[in-house]
């Protein structure tokens, strides 16, 4: 019997890579365990091992092969009472070369809807397209670049530690791996073990430690590897970093950011995949951004660095791939406390935030197809929140959507909903529709997971029915 | 073994050096029968052949979000498992398929589990990081490193308010060593004399944090000392120690003498989880580990030098081993994904 040694995926996002290197010839014998080949991905390279016994009867794919598509078989492995016979035929083995069809020629990170048992019918956007309406602040003519978000906080982390020297990154894998997300690329290399600095598994501590740094006059970035782990370090963030202005009287300052990924990856299950926004939202003394684009990444985190206060900043693990435009720009800085609209339209308003904003785009795309013309607003910081954005487009539209990937109660979409009943009743031609995750802890099985979190889907079926089409 | 070298970290296997306290309880060494030899070398081989096809099942997209396999870390759980009496309990982080196969549990309910299919022993809504089983007293899987140290010594806290006589192993990282509520737990737990066993799983690396970059003192046997519980070193590699070892930390603590810390130096051969590259540590370092000290391989030398099975008896056991796994995948395959009214089940129990 023989058995086909498939293309291994490096992780959950994985769709295609290079098979770099054999390190085994045919004939070769082979027990589990031994490195036989090695992958590439544009982020990693990975080892991939014989899990059978054999002898190597034939390698499919040649070294040196790029865009090999995950599951295609490479090489086979014969069992060793086949030694010496011939290779098998391979005539059920799809060529190497032969391209399947490809979605798109996808970033590395590309969401889970993609890949084999994926979580969902595809929700994706080309991220690039719907970025209609830009800053207003921004000069005529200027100059745009294709980044990922990921590029672009790396280079706002940078910008802001060349400008100044009080300004360092602390986390776990933070330095020599260089992020775990590798967000953090190349900033040791620039910017020494003085600067970017490796922690132990210790968040309580390095937050905390963190805040005292701040009070003693530097200017401290401190990455959670995801948002998840600073539940450990939340008594700081809250309790020391948010309260001592006040406190103080004034006298104590706490100039730092708490950046890193927040809100559900892809089938990392409960512990690691909630949205944090609504938590650190409630606390006074904070500031909460969560952008969706690179742009709104870079312009804000190199804002959150200068700001004087605590700063709670959620980024998203699935965008982190993606490419959008970013100004190009000397020192590139938008306004924390400014919603942005994204998509104008006159029948309805979806307010999103982070990655919710990619199903409200999608979402009215879909509705714009149907004669719905929606209006979306991307709100970027949750606190302070800009209500007067929100407000002026309900006073257009009559009617209101909010998208989050947390939970409803006490959520994002309550607050909204109640601040638009305050101040904007009567506007109002519909009662406020919000769409969020199902009141569960997030499950692992792909096909619960998929029903757990919202998507475009829920929210075109929320803008019809406030608009009460159907 | 230059590579090593130069990461600055002990050997995987190292002479014991037990603290007073802790040799003071040595046990007189047990000779090692032919049917502890050969249960042992099964039980690991079970792990390694199931991690094996658990990384494969993940690079085909059957598994999905993190996945840390195991493979390197063997002896210690079956030597553990070896030490403890039924009814015991035993908790772990993340990396706990190993834990949950030597505690009894069914590898086609675990397989199913990684595959997040209806017959997982989580219905399919925990996944490879969080996994529990009543029935055999594993108390989890979980994903937050350190944070299973505490709850493991509120376990012991139930068995002592009880007067039950039943032991916790809390197993935990090197990494997780660093956590703060690991010494809250110890300072509760010496204060209290509460009947836990702390297993450091010293695999030198946490992600690609080694362990002499993320800890001021590096013996982590010593952790307990300001709080006085007793530590000590194991060689992780080799089972019949770890068993010994295990006997001895049991025994204290059944005799009320309270918690105790065992120290296992181990190695993990595969990345972190599957989407690790491993790029902080040479692949000659993880060559000498699976060449020179492999805890399977160890075990089977013992086993043909005492003449208790021949290299195709342990073939055969090999195969059998297979066909389990095989099975469990097949079972898992065919399992099928969780009926939709599941995603609102079990938030809360019934109010009676
Ligand atoms: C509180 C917390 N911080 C960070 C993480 C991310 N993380 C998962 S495993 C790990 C390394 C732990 O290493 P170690 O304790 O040595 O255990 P090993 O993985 O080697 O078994 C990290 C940083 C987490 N899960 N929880
Ligand atoms: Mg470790």
């Amino acid at each position: 019997m023989s058995i086909d040694v498939l293309m291994p995926a490096l992780s959950p996002t994985m769709e295609e890579g290079t098979l770099a290197k054999w390190y085994v010839k045919e004939g070769d014998k082979i027990t589990s365990g031994d490195v036989i080949a090695e992958i590439e991905t544009d982020k990693a390279t990975m080892e991939v091992e014989a899990v059978d016994e054999g002898v190597m009867g034939k390698i499919l794919i040649p070294a040196g092969s790029e865009g090999i598509k995950v599951n295609v078989p490479i090489a086979v492995i014969l069992e060793e009472n086949e030694e010496g016979k011939a290779a098998p035929t391979l005539s059920n083995a799809p060529p190497a070369n032969e391209k399947e069809p490809t979605l798109q020629d996808a970033p590395e990170d590309v969401p889970e809807s993609l890949l084999p048992g994926g979580r969902r019918a595809a929700v994706t956007v080309d991220a690039q397209a719907p970025q209609t309406l830009s800053d207003p602040d921004l000069p005529a003519g200027t100059a745009m670049q294709t980044l990922t978000v990921r590029e672009a906080l790396r280079d706002a982390m940078a910008e802001e530690m060349r400008r100044d020297d009080t300004v360092f990154l602390m986390g776990e894998e933070v330095a020599q791996y260089q992020g775990a997300y590798k967000v953090s690329q190349g900033l040791l290399e620039e910017f020494t073990d003085k600067r970017v600095i490796d922690t132990p598994i210790t968040e309580h501590g390095f937050s905390g430690l963190g805040v005292g740094a701040a009070f003693g006059g530097l200017r401290p970035i401190v990455e959670f590897m995801t948002f998840n782990f600073a539940m450990q370090a939340m008594d700081q963030i809250i309790n020391s970093a948010a309260k001592t202005r006040y406190m103080s009287g004034g006298q104590m300052s706490c100039p730092i950011v708490f950046r890193g990924p927040n809100g559900a990856a892809s089938r990392v299950a409960a512990q690691h995949s909630q949205d944090y926004a609504p938590w650190y939202s409630h606390v006074p003394g904070l500031k909460v951004i969560a952008p969706y684009s690179a742009a709104d990444a870079k312009g804000l985190l190199k804002s959150a660095i200068r700001d004087p206060n605590p700063i709670v900043f959620l980024e998203n693990e699935i965008l982190y791939g993606q490419k959008f435009e970013v100004p190009v720009m000397d020192d590139f800085l938008l306004p924390i406390g400014k919603a942005k609209v994204v998509r104008a339209g006159t029948d309805a308003t979806i307010v999103a935030y982070s990655r919710s904003v990619e199903y409200a785009l999608t979402a009215a795309e879909t509705l714009a197809g149907e004669g719905v013309d929606v209006e979306v607003i991307d709100l970027r910081t949750l606190r302070p929140l800009d209500s007067a954005t929100i407000i002026a487009s309900i006073q257009k539209t009559g009617r209101l959507v909010t998208v989050e990937e947390g939970w409803l109660q006490c959520g994002i979409g309550a607050e909204i909903a109640t601040r638009v009943m305050e101040q904007a009743f009567d506007y109002l031609d519909a009662p406020v529709a919000r769409v969020a995750q199902q009141d569960v802890p997030l499950p692992y099985a792909a096909n619960l997971e998929a029903l757990s979190l919202p998507g475009a889907g829920d929210v075109v079926a929320a803008v019809k029915s406030v608009c009460y089409i159907e | 073994m230059a590579a090593s070298k130069a990461n600055g970290n002990t050997q995987p296997v190292k002479k014991k050096s037990p603290s007073k306290k802790a040799a003071a309880v040595k046990a007189k060494k047990s000779t090692v029968s032919k049917a502890d030899l050969l249960k042992f070398y099964s039980d690991m081989l079970l792990i390694r052949r199931f991690e094996e096809k658990a990384g494969q099942l993940y690079g085909m997209g059957l598994i999905g979000g993190f996945c840390h396999l195991y493979i390197g870390q063997e002896a210690v759980v079956v030597g553990m498992q070896a030490a403890i009496e039924e009814g015991d309990q035993v908790l772990t982080s993340y990396r706990d398929h190993g834990h949950m196969l030597a505690c009894g549990m069914d590898p086609k309910g675990v397989m199913a589990e990684l595959m997040g299919r209806r017959d997982g022993y989580s219905r399919g809504k925990g996944g490879s990081m969080h996994m529990f089983s009543a029935e055999k007293n594993f108390y989890g899987g979980h994903g937050i490193v350190g944070a299973q140290v505490p709850i493991g010594t509120g376990l012991a806290f139930s068995n002592k308010f009880k007067n039950n006589g039943r032991v916790t192993l809390t197993y935990f990282g090197d990494g997780a060593s660093n956590q703060g509520q690991v010494y809250e737990s110890f300072n509760m737990a010496e204060l209290w004399s509460l009947p836990v066993v702390y297993v450091i799983e010293n695999n030198q690396y946490a992600m690609g944090t080694s362990v002499k970059r993320a800890s001021s003192e590096t013996h982590l046997y010593r952790r307990g000392s300001g709080f006085r519980i007793p530590g000590e070193e194991v060689d992780g590699m080799d089972v019949v120690a770890v068993r010994e070892a295990g006997r001895r930390a049991a025994k204290w603590c059944r005799d009320g003498k309270g918690p105790t810390i065992l120290e296992m130096k181990t190695y993990r051969y595969r990345g972190h989880s599957m989407s690790d590259p491993a790029k902080y540590r040479t692949r000659e370092e993880v060559q000498d580990v699976r060449e020179h000290y492999d805890p399977i391989d160890a075990c089977k030398r013992r086993i043909t030098q005492a003449g208790y099975a021949n290299d195709d008896a342990l073939k055969k056991l090999d195969k059998e081993i297979k066909a389990i796994v095989a099975e469990a995948v097949e079972f898992s395959k065919n399992s099928p994904e969780p009926d939709p009214e599941e995603l609102y089940t079990d938030v809360l129990a019934a109010v009676s």
